[in-house]
This record gives C-alpha cells, sequence and structure tokens, in this order.
C-alpha cells in the first residue's frame, strides 16, 4: 500500500480522484501506444515536475505530489472498469490504452439500448440468440450445403474465423 | 350478430397462419401484408368489442330515456347479454391501456434510438465498436447507423464483411424498424395477433437477408454469414423462450428447420432457390383480413338498424 494507511477520502481527495482520472487518461490519449502504470506514473510525475499546472491534482494529491504505483494501478483499474480504457496482459501486468470517443459513444449507446425490452426490439441485430437445438441443426445445414464456398461446419469457431480465399 | 363474433375469431386465424406465411411469401410482401393484416385485424376486433358493448348498453333503460327510443324493441331485437357486453367493454379498455403503454414505450426507444444515432460519428454509416463482444446491429435514425463490434469484424472476410453491412443497410433503408413497431402495437391492441408480429420480425430479417444476396450475388454467402456469425455469438439467455418442437435426430442427414429458430430458418431459406411471388395466396389473405372488415361494418349497421327501428316504435 505505498507505506501509508489507507484513509477514508474526504470531500476533497474524492475530488481529486475525479482530476486525477481525467489527468490520467490524458496522458493515455496523449500516448502512442499502450502504457503500463508503472509508464502512466513515471509520465505523471514528468509532468507535475515541469510544471504544467493541471486541475486540482495538486491541492488534493496529498503533501508528497507524487503518486504511488499502487495509487495508479487503482484509478487505472477503475478507468477500464468504467470501460473507458482497454487492458492487454503485457507479462504479468497489464497495459492499457484509452477508447476513442466514436466506440465510446457505441458502446455506451449499446448498453443503454440493449438494457430494455423496447429499446433492445428497436435495434435490428444481425443475429438473434441460438438455442443449442439451432446451433445443432445450423452447423448441419451449414456441411450439408453442398455448394463451393462451404468452409465447412467449423466455421463458427472464433479460433479458425473463415479466412478463406 | 354471429357477424360480430368473426373479427374476434379471424385473428386467431392468422396468429395460426402468421409462421406458414412468413415462411412461405417473399419476404417483402409478407411483411407488407402481415403488417397491414395486424393493423386491419386489430382495429377490426377492437370495433367489434365497442359494438358488442354498445349492443348490451343499449338495453340500459337509462340510455334508451336519454336516446329516446323503445326500450322493449331494442331487449327483443339485440340478442348480446349484459355479461358478453361487461366482457367486451372490459377488454376494450384492456386493449386501450395496452396499445397505449406500448406505444409510449416503443416511442420512447424509438426517440432514444434517433438522439443516439445523430450522435455517433460513423464512416460510411458504420461504427466500429471495441470491447469483446460479437455483435452487429442497425440503430434507426436520421440518418440511422450501423454499430458492428471490433472483434466480430476480425472474424469475418471481406466478403462476408459485404454481406453483413449490406444486410443492415437494407433494415435501414426499408425502415424496417416501422413495420415491426406497428405490428407490436396491433400485437398489444390484440395479443391473439403476437404469432403475426413474431412472424413480421421474422419477414424483415427474411427481406434483409434477400437484399444482402442481391447485393452480394451469392445467397449461399450470406447464408454462411449468418450461420458463422450466430455460432459466434454463441447461445443467449432467452426471455421465457417458446417450446422448440424440432423432430430433428441429431445424425439424421434431413433436417426439418420448420419448427427452429429463425436463424436456422433463415439460413435454410437462404440454402434452397430463391422466393417467388404468390399472388393467389396473397389475395387468399387479403380477401379473409378484407371479410373480417365486412364483417364489423355489418353488424355497426345492424346496430344503427335496429335503434332506428326502436326510435319509431317509440
Amino acid at each position: 500500500m505505498g507505506g501509508e494507511a489507507p484513509q477514508r477520502p474526504s470531500g476533497a481527495e474524492r475530488r481529486a480522484a475525479g482530476a486525477l482520472e481525467a489527468e490520467i487518461l490524458s496522458i493515455l490519449r496523449e500516448a502512442d501506444g499502450p502504457l503500463s502504470p508503472g509508464e502512466v506514473r513515471r509520465r505523471l510525475a514528468l509532468r507535475q515536475h515541469t510544471g504544467v499546472q493541471h486541475t486540482g491534482v495538486r491541492d488534493g494529491g496529498g503533501p508528497r505530489g507524487e503518486l504511488s504505483y499502487s495509487t495508479v494501478v487503482t484509478i487505472v483499474s477503475r478507468l477500464h472498469a468504467k470501460g473507458l480504457l482497454a487492458r492487454q496482459r503485457a507479462g504479468r501486468g497489464f497495459t492499457y490504452t484509452p477508447f476513442d470517443e466514436a466506440s465510446l459513444a457505441a458502446r455506451r449507446m449499446s448498453q443503454v439500448l440493449g438494457s430494455e425490452h423496447d429499446h433492445d426490439a428497436v435495434l435490428s441485430r444481425f443475429v438473434s440468440g441460438l438455442s443449442g437445438r439451432d446451433a445443432r441443426l445450423l452447423r448441419e445445414l451449414l456441411a450439408s450445403d453442398p455448394g463451393p464456398g462451404n468452409s465447412g461446419p467449423g466455421d463458427g469457431d472464433p479460433g479458425h474465423g473463415g479466412e478463406r480465399g | 350478430m354471429w357477424l360480430l363474433y368473426l373479427p374476434l375469431v379471424i385473428p386467431a386465424l392468422a396468429g395460426a397462419a402468421a409462421r406458414p406465411l412468413a415462411a412461405r411469401l417473399e419476404p417483402r410482401h409478407a411483411t407488407w401484408l402481415l403488417t397491414t393484416a395486424a393493423v386491419a385485424l386489430a382495429a377490426c376486433s377492437m370495433a367489434a368489442l365497442a359494438l358488442l358493448a354498445a349492443f348490451a348498453a343499449a338495453k340500459a333503460p337509462f340510455l334508451a330515456a336519454v336516446g329516446d327510443y323503445s326500450q322493449q324493441v331494442m331487449r327483443r331485437g339485440d340478442p348480446i347479454s349484459a355479461a358478453a357486453g361487461v366482457a367486451a367493454a372490459l377488454a376494450l379498455t384492456g386493449a386501450a391501456v395496452a396499445v397505449t403503454v406500448r406505444f409510449r414505450s416503443r416511442a420512447r426507444a424509438l426517440a432514444e434510438s434517433y438522439r443516439r444515432a445523430a450522435g455517433l460519428h460513423a464512416e460510411n454509416g458504420i461504427v466500429v465498436m471495441p470491447g469483446p463482444a460479437i455483435e452487429a446491429y442497425a440503430v434507426p435514425g436520421l440518418p440511422g447507423r450501423i454499430v458492428v463490434s471490433g472483434r466480430l469484424l476480425d472474424c469475418l472476410d471481406d466478403r462476408r464483411r459485404a454481406a453483413l453491412i449490406a444486410h443492415e443497410q437494407a433494415h435501414l433503408s426499408s425502415r424496417h424498424h416501422l413495420f415491426t413497431t406497428v405490428a407490436c402495437l396491433a400485437a398489444a391492441a390484440n395479443p391473439l395477433l403476437l404469432p403475426v408480429a413474431r412472424a413480421v420480425d421474422y419477414t424483415v430479417e427474411r427481406w434483409a437477408d434477400e437484399h444482402a444476396a442481391t447485393v452480394t450475388s451469392d445467397r449461399r454467402l450470406v447464408a454462411q454469414t449468418i450461420g458463422q456469425v450466430a455460432l459466434l455469438a454463441g447461445p443467449r439467455r432467452r426471455r421465457a423462450a417458446g417450446v422448440v418442437l424440432g423432430i430433428i435426430g441429431s445424425r439424421t442427414p434431413r433436417v426439418s428447420v420448420a419448427w427452429a429458430g429463425p436463424v436456422p430458418r433463415r439460413v435454410a431459406a437462404l440454402l434452397t432457390a430463391p422466393p417467388r411471388r404468390q399472388t393467389i395466396l396473397l389475395a387468399a389473405c387479403t380477401v379473409i383480413v378484407l371479410i373480417a372488415g365486412v364483417a364489423a361494418l355489418l353488424a355497426a349497421r345492424d346496430l344503427h338498424a335496429l335503434l332506428e327501428l326502436a326510435q319509431g316504435s317509440r
């Protein structure tokens, strides 16, 4: 826990957490590729040392100014949980990339519209759900198709996703 | 007076016929026929309920006094019992409430969809969604958008991507959401029409499939794309799914899809010859719907005649 006992966040700290999230998000957006929490922390420290003043981070970030590694991990995980960051496994940890605005909007919409029956009904989905029997039937149908373009029932497996000539 | 019950019976007939019709008719014709039939039959059955209630109410002494007609003549000429009248009035109220509730809910969903579609920045109307989902759908709007998950696109080759996009574009350009919404409102008015609304949900999918087959000029390609995406997406929790009465052994070569879910039926339809125009079948269905309308009209005329008679013998 970075040598500090965790305390209940005061109002100021909570506000600072929001500002920190925004700052970390902007660091990830400016980066060329995925960043690990360690790299995020380094860039954050660099920003603060070069005197770039950012909203609210200073006044709430504690007397030390520099964040512990675990705090950065907590914040990026929270951003990931909020669906703002994509993460990839890299060695024993993760690296993070931000989603762009358009795709975030699409996902938010998907969540909102998918949550209610009528909202869901308005969307025209390419395929509706399959029952187990339907899936079996579908495989048989595709397998029994004698046509030249048929690439077999194994088509549906994610591993070999229909890369045909 | 049996005429009055005809508009209440024909929707049950339509409910039973909807699925076979959806399988046989050309999808565009089927969609138009089923949607207009649903609306017409819902209107006729509501009119019949209103007339039943009116016939029964006309026997009330209070109304006879207000309307200045003979209660005795009314009692003699009118075979509708008070119980039937009350039941009809209750059913009519229920139908009106159900339509209102469903209408508001759908309108809100469509407004939300239009608002969100306008906020989506898309290239050529297509938005690629991040995340692990296997999803593709059309969002109605002005203009509508197509949302496809990046992971799904990664799984498809170029030709299958084209088939998928063509399918979704057909939904948007032909405004399929309006057909499904209208059919669903009709089913809210008369639950016997629920199978018709479900059939419309299916025929718009078939319509979009046939459009994709025309665009890509390869029916088999569209069938395989649907199959691949459905199997990738995997099973989905379904809201109280109806019992599937499939009669297929797991190893029999001949498979029956007539009772399967929509996806195998769509694939099977694409693997056979393109559907043909079926003028006689279309005409027959139109006639049956018209009979319901005529029956409701005749019943209304009967009520009017009876009232005139009662007024005359006052």
